[in-house]
C-alpha cells in the first residue's frame, strides 16, 4: 500500500484552471439564440450568486489525485479481506465489463419495455434463478441494499396480517445476536422489537421463544447460519412454534453464502427472505455500496411484493406495476432498484451455473473450517468450540484482554501491518473481544496459511511485545485515529488550513 | 470450478487438518431432511467467452434510440476518466471503511464529496449518500419529523409538482411509522405550486413542506417565497434539487430569509449512467444543528496518534449497528461507488464546467420547446422559467404519438396522462447538453409525422 498521504483535491485548485475537454462546446446559431432566450427568462432572484466549492483542476490532476487515493485502500483485489458477515469474495471482472455494455448503460429507466427486451430477459431469468436457489415462490429485485430488503420483508409481513384483519400483530422477535439492522428495520416498519436469548451453543433458546410468541407476534427475523457463525439446528422447531402462533418467518440472507446449493430457506420454512447480492452473488461492495437486496416470498406473500417486478407475457417481458399488483407494499426506489448491480449478479450466476452454485457453499465452509482448525491449534479460543463453522466463525480474545490487556481491536489493527484486512470486530455484541472471520470460497489455501502465520505471530507478540499491538498499525498511511476527537470537534467538510481555527 | 482455486490435493489436506472425511461431512449439523437435492432450475455454467457473447446479444436487443426522456434520470456526457478510476479494484472491491487506517482513500474521497455537495447545495454538512432520489425524500421526511423541535406533527406537504414516484417511495417507506403525505395543487398557468392552495393550509400543524426545484415539470418554483411561507407557518423546508442545475440556480441554503433545512436529491446527473434506473445515489445535506438527526454514514477529519491528519467514520451513535431499534434509519450499505463517480465528475467539471453543462441543458430545452411548438397541434403547457424539461400539450393521445415516434427511432418523452390526467394529452420532454441541432430537428420532424398519422387514423 501507498503510505504517502495525498493532499486534498481542493489544494490542487487554481482559479481559472479546468478540464476543457469535458465542457460542452459553446452554442451557435439556434442554440445560442435559445440560450439567450432562456437566460433572459430566468429571474435574478433564482440565480446562484456564489461559486460552488468545486476544484478547478486539470484532467491529469483529477486522474492522479483519485488514483493515489485509491492506493490508500485495502480491497479484495489487493488484500485478503476476511470481514465476517460481509462475504468479501472475488468480484469477477467479467461481471463488471458485460454489465457495462453501452446499450445497458444508455437505457433510460422510463424507456418502453419494447426498448429493453434484452435487459428485461436478464431480469426475469435472475428472478427465476433466485427463486430456485432459495426455494421461494416469487422474487422482487427492487430493494437497493440488504437493509432495504429487510424493510420490504417486514413491511410485507405487516401488510399480510393487515390484509387478514389481524391488526394486533405488531411484535417482531429477533435473537439477541441479530445484526443491528433487524431491530432498526422493525422500528421503521412501525413494529415493536422483542429480543430473545440464544443458548450456550448458539441455538435459539426454544423455551424463551415459546414464551415470547402469542397473538401479538407478527414474525421472527432469523439469520441462518446465525451471526454466531453456526447453523441454527432447531430451525424446524422454531418454524413450527412461530407458525403455530400465527407469525411468519423472515430470513435475513446475510449469510446465504454458507448454504448456497446445500439447503434452501424456503425448505426451512421461511415465508420471506432478502438476499444480499453484493455478498452471495459477488457484486461489488464499492467502498460502501451499491448493494442489492432482492426479496423472495412464499405464495401467500406474493401479492405484497414491492413493485415493479418483471413478468413474462408470451415471448415478451414487461414490468408489472401497482396496476397489476394492487396489494403491493409499493415502491422503494424512483425506478426499479439497482439495475446495473442486478446485471452483475445475473452474469455471476450464469458463469457459476448449477454445479458452481453448490460449490460456493461447500468451499466457503471448507475454508472457514480449515481456518478454524488451524487457529484453534495455534492457541486461539473459539466462541463456540463444540460447533462446526459455517462460512464464518468467531474467536474471542477475552483471555488475552484480561491477562495481557490486549484487545480484539489491537489484534485487528496489527493484522493490517501484516497485509491483511481485519476480520469484523466487536460483532456480534454477545461475544466479548471477538473477531468474526469469513474467508470465502475464492481464497486459496496458501492465502489462508499466510493469514494463520500472521495470527500466530501476533499471538506471540501479545506475550512478548504487546506495545507492537497497542500502537498498531505502524505501516499504514496513518497511525490509529482519534475517533473521539472526530466526533467532538466536527470537521465534516474541507476548509483551507489557515482558516481552520 | 469457477473462481474457486482449490486443487484435489488442497481439498484432501484441508479435510485432514479439519479431521472431516469429506466436504459433505461439514454440513452434518443441518437436518438431513432439509438438504437440497439439486437445482434443476439453474442452467449449466458458462465460460467468460460464452457469457460475453450472450450479454452482447442481449444488449443489442435493447438498441440505442435517440432519447428525450427525463423525469428524474438524465442523459449527460460522462468523462472517460470517471469510470476508468471508479472501477479501479481499490475502490470497486473495498467495503465500508470500518478499518479507517486501511481505508483512507475511500474516507478522504467521501470527505471531499461532503465538501462539494454541501457547497453546491449551500448547506453545512452532507452524508456519504442514500440509495436514490426517491428514498432520499423518504429519509428527509423522517428526519424532518425527528428534527422538528416545536411540532410533533407527522404530516408532510408534498405538492403535486414533486416527482410522483418520490411521493410513492415516501409513502411506502415512511407510512408505516405514521407519516402522512398530503398534496398541494399546482397552478395550471405556471406549472408551479399554487400559492392560494398553500395559503389555505396556514394554521394547520404540519412538520415540513417539500419543494422540488426545478419541479417535476421542469418549471422553476418561487423558492424564496415558498421557504419563507413554510417557516412562518412553523414548518421545516425539505428541498429536492437537481445537482446540475445548482451550478446556475440559487442553492437551497440561500432560499428565502433562512434557507432550506434539509436538502436532498438524485445524484445520477453527476456522472452516473442511466442504466435502466440504477444504481444511482441520493444525496442529503443539512444545517450543522440537525446533523445528529441525519441518517447514513458521515466522515469526519481527525488526527492520528502522531498528530497526522486522517479521516474516519463519525457520529456513529446515530446508526443501526450502535443504536439498533433506536437508530435514525436502518441504512448501512449505501451507494458508495456512485458517490465516488460523482466526486470525480464534479472535480473534472469544476464550477465553470458544471455551469456550462447547466446553461447548455437549459438552452437546448428552450430550443427543443420552440422547435416542437412550431409543429401543428403542439403547445407548451406552462409559462415561466424552466430548467431542462418542459411539458407539451398535444391534440392527439400521447401514447399513440409516442409509439409512432418510437417506430421512428425516437423516445419522445414521458406520457403524463396517468399521473396528471387533468392536462389531457401531455408529454414531459427533456434535452440536455448531449442534444444537437440535428437531434432536435429530427424530433420535430418525427413529431409532425406522428401527429399527422394520428389525425389520419
Amino acid at each position: 500500500m501507498n503510505q504517502i498521504l495525498e493532499k486534498s483535491i481542493f489544494e490542487y485548485s487554481r482559479e481559472g484552471r479546468g478540464a476543457a475537454a469535458q465542457q460542452p462546446p459553446a452554442l451557435v446559431g439556434a442554440g445560442a439564440a435559445a440560450a439567450h432566450e432562456a437566460q433572459s427568462a430566468l429571474p435574478a432572484a433564482l440565480r446562484r450568486r456564489s461559486k460552488p466549492l468545486l476544484p478547478e483542476v486539470s484532467e491529469l490532476d483529477v486522474v492522479r489525485h483519485f488514483t493515489r487515493l485509491s492506493q490508500l485502500n485495502f480491497s479484495i483485489d489487493t488484500n485478503f479481506y476476511p470481514l465476517g458477515s460481509c462475504t468479501m469474495k472475488y468480484n469477477p471482472k467479467a461481471c463488471n465489463q458485460y454489465a457495462m455494455l453501452p446499450e445497458f448503460l444508455a437505457r433510460h429507466p422510463l424507456a418502453p419495455d419494447s426498448q429493453g427486451q434484452g435487459f428485461l430477459s436478464c431480469m426475469v431469468e435472475l428472478q427465476e434463478m433466485l427463486e430456485e436457489v432459495t426455494g421461494m415462490k416469487a422474487v422482487s429485485l427492487n430493494p437497493m441494499a440488504g437493509a432495504q430488503g429487510e424493510f420490504a420483508g417486514v413491511a410485507m409481513i405487516r401488510a399480510y396480517h393487515h390484509a387478514r384483519g389481524d391488526l394486533a400483530r405488531n411484535e417482531i422477535i429477533v435473537p439477541e445476536a441479530a445484526h443491528g439492522t433487524n431491530p432498526a428495520t422493525a422500528t421503521m416498519c412501525g413494529c415493536v422489537v422483542r429480543e430473545i436469548p440464544v443458548d450456550a451453543e448458539g441455538d435459539v433458546d426454544i423455551a424463551a421463544l415459546e414464551k415470547a410468541v402469542g397473538p401479538h407476534t407478527a414474525g421472527i427475523m432469523l439469520t441462518n447460519p446465525s451471526t454466531l457463525g453456526v447453523f441454527e439446528r432447531k430451525i424446524q422447531e422454531v418454524a413450527r412454534i412461530v407458525h403455530g402462533a400465527g407469525g411468519l418467518l423472515y430470513y435475513d440472507g446475510a449469510n446465504l453464502n454458507a448454504i448456497l446449493g446445500k439447503v434452501r430457506p424456503g425448505d426451512m420454512g421461511f415465508d420471506v427472505i432478502h438476499m444480499n447480492l453484493h455478498k452471495t452473488f459477488s457484486t461489488p461492495h464499492g467502498g460502501g455500496g451499491p448493494g442489492a437486496g432482492a426479496v423472495g416470498v412464499s405464495a401467500r406473500l406474493e401479492p405484497f411484493l414491492p413493485v415493479p417486478v418483471v413478468g413474462r407475457e408470451g415471448e415478451a417481458y414487461r414490468w408489472l406495476t401497482e396496476v397489476d399488483r394492487p396489494q403491493s407494499i409499493g415502491r422503494l426506489s424512483a425506478f426499479m432498484g439497482n439495475a446495473g448491480v442486478l446485471l452483475r449478479a445475473y452474469i455471476y450466476m450464469r458463469m457459476l451455473g448449477r454445479s458452481g452454485m453448490s460449490q460456493v457453499g461447500e468451499f466457503a465452509t471448507l475454508n472457514a473450517n480449515y481456518l478454524l482448525a488451524r487457529l484453534r491449534a495455534a492457541g486461539f479460543d473459539l466462541a463456540y468450540p463444540t460447533r462446526r463453522a459455517s462460512h464464518e466463525f468467531i474467536i474471542t480474545l477475552r483471555r488475552q484482554a484480561k491477562e495481557l490487556n490486549v484487545t480484539a481491536m489491537d489484534v485487528a489493527k496489527r493484522l493490517l501491518d501484516y497485509g491483511f484486512h481485519a476480520p469484523t470486530t466487536y460483532f456480534p455484541l454477545l461475544v466479548p473481544e471477538c473477531l468474526l472471520i469469513e474467508p470465502t470460497e475464492t481464497e486459496s489455501r496458501e492465502t489462508l496459511d499466510a493469514f494463520v502465520e500472521a495470527m500466530v505471530a501476533i499471538l506471540a507478540e501479545t506475550e512478548t511485545d504487546a506495545a507492537k499491538l497497542k500502537g498498531a498499525p505502524w505501516t499504514m498511511p496513518v497511525r490509529r485515529l482519534d475517533d473521539v476527537r472526530a466526533a467532538k470537534q466536527l470537521e465534516l467538510t474541507w476548509k483551507p488550513v489557515n482558516s481552520a481555527a | 470450478m469457477a473462481f474457486i482455486p482449490h486443487t484435489e490435493h488442497d481439498i484432501r489436506e484441508m479435510l485432514a487438518v479439519i479431521g472431516a472425511p469429506s466436504i459433505d461431512a461439514l454440513f452434518d449439523e443441518i437436518p438431513a431432511a432439509l438438504r437440497v437435492q439439486g437445482l434443476e432450475g439453474i442452467p449449466e455454467a458458462m465460460s467468460e467467452m460464452a457469457i460475453a457473447r450472450l450479454m452482447s446479444e442481449r444488449a443489442r436487443q435493447d438498441g440505442r434510440p435517440l432519447s428525450f426522456l427525463g423525469a428524474g434520470a438524465y442523459e449527460h456526457h460522462i468523462p472517460s476518466a470517471v469510470w476508468a478510476i471508479t472501477t479501479r479494484g481499490e475502490f470497486y472491491s473495498a467495503y465500508t471503511p470500518y478499518q479507517a487506517e486501511a481505508s483512507q482513500g475511500t474516507l478522504q474521497l467521501i470527505h471531499e464529496h461532503q465538501t462539494m455537495i454541501s457547497s453546491l447545495t449551500g448547506m453545512e454538512v452532507a452524508n456519504a449518500s442514500l440509495y436514490d432520489g426517491g428514498s432520499a425524500v423518504a429519509e428527509a421526511a423522517l428526519m424532518a419529523v425527528r428534527a422538528h423541535r416545536k411540532s410533533k406533527s407527522l404530516r408532510i406537504l408534498v405538492p403535486s409538482t414533486v416527482n410522483p414516484n418520490y411521493r410513492r417511495v415516501a409513502v411506502s417507506t415512511a407510512g408505516n411509522q405514521g407519516l402522512r403525505f398530503e398534496s398541494v395543487a399546482y397552478s395550471r398557468e405556471t406549472g408551479c405550486i399554487d400559492p392560494l392552495a398553500l395559503e389555505a393550509l396556514r394554521g394547520e400543524d404540519l412538520a415540513a413542506l417539500v419543494i422540488q426545484q426545478p419541479n417535476f415539470f421542469g418549471q422553476l418554483e418561487d423558492v424564496d417565497a415558498l421557504t419563507d411561507w413554510a417557516h412562518s407557518a412553523g414548518m421545516l423546508v425539505i428541498a429536492v434539487v437537481n445537482p446540475t442545475s445548482l451550478a446556475m440556480l440559487k442553492p437551497p441554503g440561500e432560499w428565502g430569509t433562512k434557507g432550506a433545512d434539509i436538502c436532498v436529491g438524485e445524484g445520477q446527473p453527476l456522472g452516473v449512467p442511466l442504466s435502466s434506473g440504477g444504481p444511482y445515489f441520493g444525496f442529503m445535506t443539512t444545517r450543522l444543528e440537525y446533523v445528529r438527526a441525519m441518517p447514513g454514514r458521515i466522515v469526519g477529519r481527525t488526527v492520528d496518534l502522531e498528530g497526522k491528519r486522517g479521516y474516519t467514520l463519525t457520529l456513529q451513535a446515530r446508526e443501526q449497528h450502535i443504536r439498533r431499534g433506536k437508530a435514525t434509519s436502518n441504512i448501512c450499505t449505501n451507494q458508495g461507488l456512485l458517490m465516488t463517480a460523482a466526486t470525480i465528475y464534479m472535480s473534472l467539471l469544476g464550477p465553470a464546467g458544471l455551469a456550462k453543462v447547466a446553461e447548455s441543458c437549459m438552452a437546448r430545452t428552450q430550443q427543443l420547446q420552440s422547435a416542437l411548438c412550431r409543429v401543428r397541434g403542439v403547445r407548451a403547457a406552462f409559462a415561466g422559467a424552466r430548467f431542462h424539461e418542459s411539458v407539451l400539450l398535444l391534440d392527439r393521445p400521447a401514447a399513440a404519438v409516442l409509439r409512432s415516434l418510437e417506430a421512428q427511432g425516437i423516445l419522445g418523452g414521458v406520457d403524463l396522462s396517468a399521473d396528471y390526467p387533468e392536462l389531457g394529452p401531455a408529454l414531459l420532454v427533456c434535452a440536455t447538453e448531449t442534444k444537437t441541432d440535428d437531434d432536435i430537428e429530427r424530433f420535430a420532424n418525427a413529431l409532425g409525422v406522428a401527429l399527422q398519422a394520428a389525425r389520419a387514423a
